[in-house]
């Protein structure tokens, strides 16, 4: 006996019904809820007696402007902008002391080498790969995460990320995915294998596979400080914008942008290989809550910044050895890293990078966080630069090996949307089990990536923008 | 689906029998059904253990991996048998757990339904007890956790809520065994003395109701109509949810032959 019979009656009735499902502004199913809940709140205004009711009007309040229609959106836009503009800005400082700290005791290592007598290649892989990679590292990212772990944390522990969803969910509804997903997207802004783990709160297999597969479009804080740092070098101030305001801006955009990837292939997905329609989302506004501060910094601390840290820096040392020994092992006359630049440079070029960058995003796949050390490294070895001292340095080292603002631009969006890092492909294959869909978390960013890189090199290269 | 229909001059009572075997529920003689629902966390559990007294098992649903636990308890000489269904905060999305809870209330034609509701939070907790409703005229609301709202400060006007819903409302709180007693005899009056209910069928919005009265008259020309609300059926129709329409259909499907004949005219009046 077919259910799907379509002679079946109640089949019938249902396609009839279709242009009425369809024909208002709003669904049906979306009225009825939205019914539901205006006769409940009424009803309970009527049987309920809260003696306590001021300091419930209070907290009502203030969330008719957070997840207010008007004010919802700005608010976000606001508190988004405003933390990176507070990590973007709180960072400079602290992150040129750490840098020159780390680069004198550099000179120092340098001069005990020279002490024992080392052989040159040791010092090479152990100083100026290992070590250089690492402060590296630590004074690019530290500060930056420092700031913005605990800044995050704070409005996680205010209860106003769930409000984010709620805010979202309407847009998620429209890609045809859930309103949970952005919750993943949160957890995708500290780490994107996280992000991916955290999809398990998604019910529907359809959604959550749209969640992992889009997680990658949130960037991680692997790739904030590539952002960062390329954000901040390359906004110049202007007469009424501080620089770092601005370069806060272009972060925010960037963000906004992946978001807006997001939604974009949600709803390809959902419209092609993943088809279905959105469930609805049930969240429980968790009341707002005074943040206690010493475990705000505990937790963001100790587990987020500590513990990328870590993982970056251990990744960090043999990348820094093995680009180092590439760029010190000679074919003929071009080092080996040359050699790979140069194989890979009519591609890189084709989108508006150099093969350099291209070269340092594949070999970033471990973990995004060691893109720009091994870049940096890459072109000192070509001899460019011997020394720098501080990170404004960076800028220099950049320009001189041709760096444009196109160069910049089109850097920090394939840094935005390039493939995910190696744990959050192993975290795709460990939640879906499938090779398919973790080969799909793979291709769809970097064709994506190598799109809109190409097209708008392109477009530069013909206004004769560069 | 292999059913062997017999006699069928009895068969609502031997459908319903099949339904809940189709939900691992064997009810021995004279043992009255009564599922538990309610949002989670709403302290579902406890209630539960305080009326069932850790008599319990969990059976598994089939097909799936969500388990559901039954007990019985005894009131006046009669057995009734608890199911506690998965904590859902309503059966209008898609969840496995609140299909599980939509299709028992639906289709295992329990003898009466009782809906949890955390005293501290009734206007979320409501849209679920409003929804069980529209199913069911058996339903019972429990107000539980009232400890909690007396906690903070909420009182709850009972007879006031009880009039315009016009369900049995029952205070209580499960963890101090306050209430249940109360609550048994809710549930006895209603399943074995049939006290009568006028649940409150949720007002809809004009377009909403429009929507409704448009489809109304083909709904309650199928045959099913005697069997589940057609109100509500119409109401899911303009959902977008066609896997519960099909799985209505299914439904329909598992009716005595001579029922399913009548749905195919019905079907043809239609065409």
């Amino acid at each position: 006996m077919s259910t799907l019979n379509p002679l079946d009656p109640l089949l019938k009735i249902y396609s009839d019904t279709e242009s009425v499902r369809l024909s208002s502004g709003t669904p049906i199913a979306d009225r009825v809820v939205t019914d539901i809940f205006a006769y409940t709140e009424k009803l309970t205004q009527r049987v309920v007696l809260r003696e306590d009711c001021l300091q419930t009007s209070w907290k009502d309040n203030i969330d008719k402007i957070v997840i207010s229609r008007v004010f919802g959106y700005p608010l976000m836009l606001l508190l988004l902008g405003t933390v990176f503009w507070l990590t973007i800005a709180g960072a400079n400082v602290p992150s040129a002391m750490i840098a020159s700290v780390l680069f004198a005791f550099q000179d120092v290592l340098t001069h005990w080498f020279q002490l024992v007598q080392a052989p040159a290649w040791l010092h090479g892989v152990l100083v100026l790969g290992m070590y250089r990679t690492l402060a590296w590292v630590t004074a690019v990212m530290l500060p930056p995460m420092a700031i913005f772990f605990p800044l995050f944390t704070l409005l996680e522990d205010l209860g106003y990320l769930p409000r984010v969803a709620f805010n979202l969910d309407n847009m998620f509804k429209k890609a045809n995915a859930c309103g949970k997903q952005c919750l993943t997207m949160c957890m995708g802004f500290g780490c994107n294998a996280a992000g991916v783990v955290a999809a398990r709160i998604i019910d529907s297999p359809r959604e959550r596979l749209i969640a992992i597969l889009t997680n990658n479009f949130v960037p991680c804080n692997g790739r904030f400080p590539t952002l960062i740092a390329i954000a901040s070098i390359f906004m110049a101030s202007t007469l009424f914008l501080s620089q770092s305001l601005l370069a806060a801006g272009m972060i925010t955009l960037l963000v906004l942008l992946g978001v807006a990837f997001t939604f974009a292939v949600s709803w390809t997905l959902s419209k092609t290989i993943l088809k279905g329609e959105p469930s609805s989302l049930v969240l429980e506004l968790p009341p707002y809550r005074l943040p206690k501060v010493g475990a705000v910094f505990y937790r963001s601390l100790i587990d987020r910044t500590i513990f990328v840290l870590r993982r970056a820096l251990v990744v960090a040392a043999p990348a820094g050895a093995l680009t180092w020994i590439l760029a010190n092992v000679y074919i003929g006359n071009v080092s080996v890293i040359a050699y790979i630049a140069g194989v890979l440079d009519p591609i890189a070029k084709a989108i508006g990078l150099d093969g350099f960058i291209l070269m340092a995003f594949i070999l970033g796949l471990p973990a995004n966080e060691i893109v720009v050390p091994i870049l940096l490294m890459s072109y000192l070895s070509t001899g460019q630069l011997t020394e720098f001292n501080s990170l404004f340095e960076l800028k220099k080292v950049l320009l001189a090996n041709g760096w444009t603002w196109l160069t910049a631009f089109n850097t920090m969006l394939f840094a935005l949307l390039h493939w995910p890092c190696a744990t959050t492909l192993l975290s795709m294959y460990k939640e879906t089990g499938s090779k398919k869909w973790t080969f799909m978390g793979f291709i769809i960013p970097t064709v994506i990536a190598f799109s809109v890189c190409f097209i708008i090199a392109q477009a530069a290269y013909l206004l004769g923008l560069v | 689906m292999k059913l062997k229909l017999g006699d069928h001059s009895n068969a609502p009572n031997d459908h319903s029998r099949v339904m809940r075997e189709q939900f691992g529920i064997r009810t021995t003689g004279e043992q009255y059904v009564i599922a538990l629902a309610g949002n989670p966390n709403v302290g579902k559990s406890t209630v539960f253990n305080a009326l069932t007294g850790l008599h319990q098992h969990t059976g598994n649903w089939p097909g799936k991996t969500v388990d559901n636990a039954q007990g019985h308890y005894s009131y006046r000489n009669k057995s009734f048998l608890l199911v506690d269904l998965p904590g859902t905060y309503s059966l209008l999305a898609h969840s496995v757990e609140e299909e599980i809870a939509r299709d028992f209330i639906c289709f295992g034609q329990p003898d009466a339904t009782i809906v949890v509701l955390d005293a501290t939070s009734l206007e979320r907790n409501l849209n679920l007890a409003l929804q069980v409703m529209e199913i069911s005229s058996k339903v019972i609301i429990c107000v539980n956790l009232i400890d909690e709202a007396r906690k903070k400060k909420l009182s709850i006007n009972f007879g006031e809520l009880e009039k315009e819903l016009g369900v049995p409302i029952v205070p209580t709180a499960a963890r101090n065994g306050e209430g249940l007693s109360d609550l048994q005899k809710a549930v006895y009056s209603m399943v074995v003395e049939k006290k009568k209910t006028w649940p409150k069928q949720i007002p809809y919005s004009e377009e909403v109701e429009q929507a409704i009265s448009a489809l109304l008259p083909k709904v309650e020309a199928l045959s099913l109509a005697s069997l589940v609300n057609p109100k509500w059926l119409a109401l899911r129709l303009l959902d977008s949810d066609v896997s519960f329409i099909e799985t209505i259909s299914r439904y329909a499907a598992t009716q005595p032959q001579k029922t399913v004949a009548s749905q195919r005219q019905g079907g043809e009046f239609i065409l």
